[in-house]
């Protein structure tokens, strides 16, 4: 629907050889990735070793409850996390701390809020350089793909949480990463405003193609989203199970073949849980 | 499409009360009318003849002192040379502060020793330093000026220090996570984020520094707001006293009103804090 409009929109010559062309997805391999540290009760294994192969712009949601280690393992690929152990490539090289190739977006929405929207949303490119005119334009851009436009000068505190996510998002894509590393981001917002932004997050995903690593603990959502949904299980943090999703898009919450998934996928984690507390 | 913005809380939660008083007119008439009962109460007391004229003058003399004392000159070159010594002495500890904050704020081992220190420092009031500021300095500028920043710049660091400590680690992540390096993360991410905190330090600090000045300036003979005082008081005449102490919380109030107000004024509007 609307990023339709961004391309028709996208200006011409010099401006659209730059950042305004999006970047497709590429490819992630987790190789061996563990997380263990050290707890009150010793040592504590948040993350056992994982091995996981992503598809250039293939969506994988990571779904599980909370402390099974999928947040950990997402800090881990964008770097803000060391890893115990393993490896994480993009694109076939190996990765070393935070890169723009791999933004992650937060639950919480992170946004500065000594910043107003259009700030915010040129943050990435002030860093990376880019003249203050270019900047404007491109942010100018990523606000009217997520349907801001008006709010250029508006604070943080002034908007809503979907409206806050929205600026995320348009922040993170105004830098053009190859790969999204979505930590529950439509976790705190209202059930109206998330199957509003999941409709939009599908469309910039299948304009774009980039690469979506979405972690949820909600098992709907991650079967609406996904091609594919990994579920981990807590203590110690593990993928118990896989789940290729080849269901129509655009999906909805509601329709069937997602609710026949999902009742599914409960069962699987239902079991994990089980199995744990029997333990 | 986009959600409604959401209404500053402020609005919401106001009383009637607060309502009432937010109303400009009816606060600035209320304190007229105190001060004036202030003044009235202060000239029958005068006009008592308990007290004799040096000991109490009426507002009337002290008026006459301010108007005479800024003819000749003198209180305009006795403010100039005070403000100057403020500014001097508040920059240094601005610069000094915003440094010693950030480095004691991020490095874990310098909480630990300079904190400390610190920390300890702030409670000894400043105008403790001026006899050993004397011995370093000798009877100068210099030694005031050393006083004003043993007052001032404990409470920017401090200030500084805990608004960098505090700084939610979420906003360092998303920052480190669009590409910011090295000396940006400090000016674009740490500072602006740990403002408002800095801010009541830097606030904090202004005030200790204005009132280690004039204790400063009461011990020590220049030309300066303090000795104005000093001279009524050898002089036997309080209405100075009294017009110079009128002079001293004016500039106070204005230096407040015209810079510190404002900037919290900003950092509440943009972050949306109330209160």
């Amino acid at each position: 629907m609307f990023f339709t409009s961004i391309m028709s929109a996208a200006p011409r010559g010099e401006r659209a050889e730059t950042k305004l062309t999006p970047a497709s997805g590429i490819p992630l391999k987790i190789e061996g990735v563990s997380k263990t540290f050290n707890g009150r009760a010793g040592l504590v294994e948040a993350l056992q070793p994982v091995d996981i192969n992503v598809a250039a712009g293939e969506f994988v949601c990571l779904l599980g409850p909370s402390g099974c280690g999928k947040s950990t393992l997402l800090n881990i690929i964008a770097g803000l996390e060391p890893a115990s152990s393993g490896s994480v490539y993009a694109n076939e090289a190996v990765t070393r701390g935070t890169g723009t190739d791999r933004v992650l977006l937060f639950q919480e929405a992170a946004l500065f809020p000594w910043l107003d929207v259009q700030h915010n949303v040129e943050f990435g490119l002030r860093q990376a350089g880019v003249a203050r005119k270019k900047r404007a334009e491109i942010a100018q851009h990523f606000i009217k793909l997520v349907h801001l436009q008006g709010f250029e000068r508006s604070y943080v505190h002034q908007l809503s949480g979907g409206m806050r996510q929205r600026v995320a998002i348009a922040r993170t894509l105004a830098i053009n990463p190859a790969v999204l590393l979505m930590d529950e981001p439509f976790g705190a917002l209202d059930a109206l405003t998330r199957d509003r932004l999941h409709a939009e997050l599908e469309e910039i995903w299948s304009t774009t193609g980039k690469t979506i690593l979405f972690v949820t603990h909600n098992v709907r959502e991650a079967v609406a989203l996904g091609d594919r949904v990994l579920v981990f299980a807590p203590r110690p943090g593990r993928i118990v199970r896989e789940f290729r999703i080849d269901l129509p898009r655009p999906r909805a919450l509601e329709d069937h073949e997602v609710v026949d998934q999902t009742a599914e996928i409960m069962a699987v984690l239902h079991e994990a849980n089980d199995a744990q507390n029997v333990a | 499409m986009a959600e409604a913005i959401k209404q500053p809380t402020t609005t919401n939660t106001l009383t009637a009360f607060q309502r009432a008083r937010a109303s400009t007119w009816g606060r600035w008439s209320t304190r007229i009318i105190f001060y004036a009962l202030l003044v009235a109460a202060w000239q029958l007391l005068f006009n008592s003849g308990i007290w004799q004229d040096f000991i109490l003058p009426s507002p009337l003399e002290v008026l006459n002192s301010l108007v005479t004392g800024f003819q000749s000159g003198l209180f305009l070159q006795s403010i100039l040379a005070s403000l100057g010594r403020l500014v001097l002495g508040y920059a240094i500890s601005l610069g000094v502060g915003l440094v010693l904050g950030l480095l004691i704020g991020r490095v874990n081992l310098l909480k630990e020793t300079v904190g400390s220190l610190v920390l300890g420092l702030q409670s000894l009031p400043s105008i403790c330093w001026l006899p050993l500021a004397v011995l370093w300095f000798g009877l100068n500028d210099r030694a005031i000026i050393f006083v004003v920043v043993m007052g001032a710049l404990f409470s920017i660091t401090l200030g500084v220090e805990s608004g960098v400590r505090d700084t939610s680690p979420i906003y360092l992540k998303a920052a480190r996570n669009l590409g910011t390096r090295g000396i940006a993360l400090y000016t674009q991410v740490i500072f602006p984020a740990a403002f408002p905190t800095i801010l009541n330090g830097l606030k904090q600090g202004w005030s200790f520094a204005w009132r280690s000045l004039m204790a400063g300036e009461l011990l020590y003979n220049v030309v300066s707001l303090g000795n104005l005082l000093q001279d009524g008081r050898d002089l036997l005449d309080s209405a100075q006293v009294v017009g110079v102490m009128l002079l001293i919380i004016a500039i106070g109030i204005t230096i407040d009103a015209l810079i510190f107000a404002p900037l919290e004024r900003l950092t509440r509007s943009r972050w949306g804090l109330t209160g």
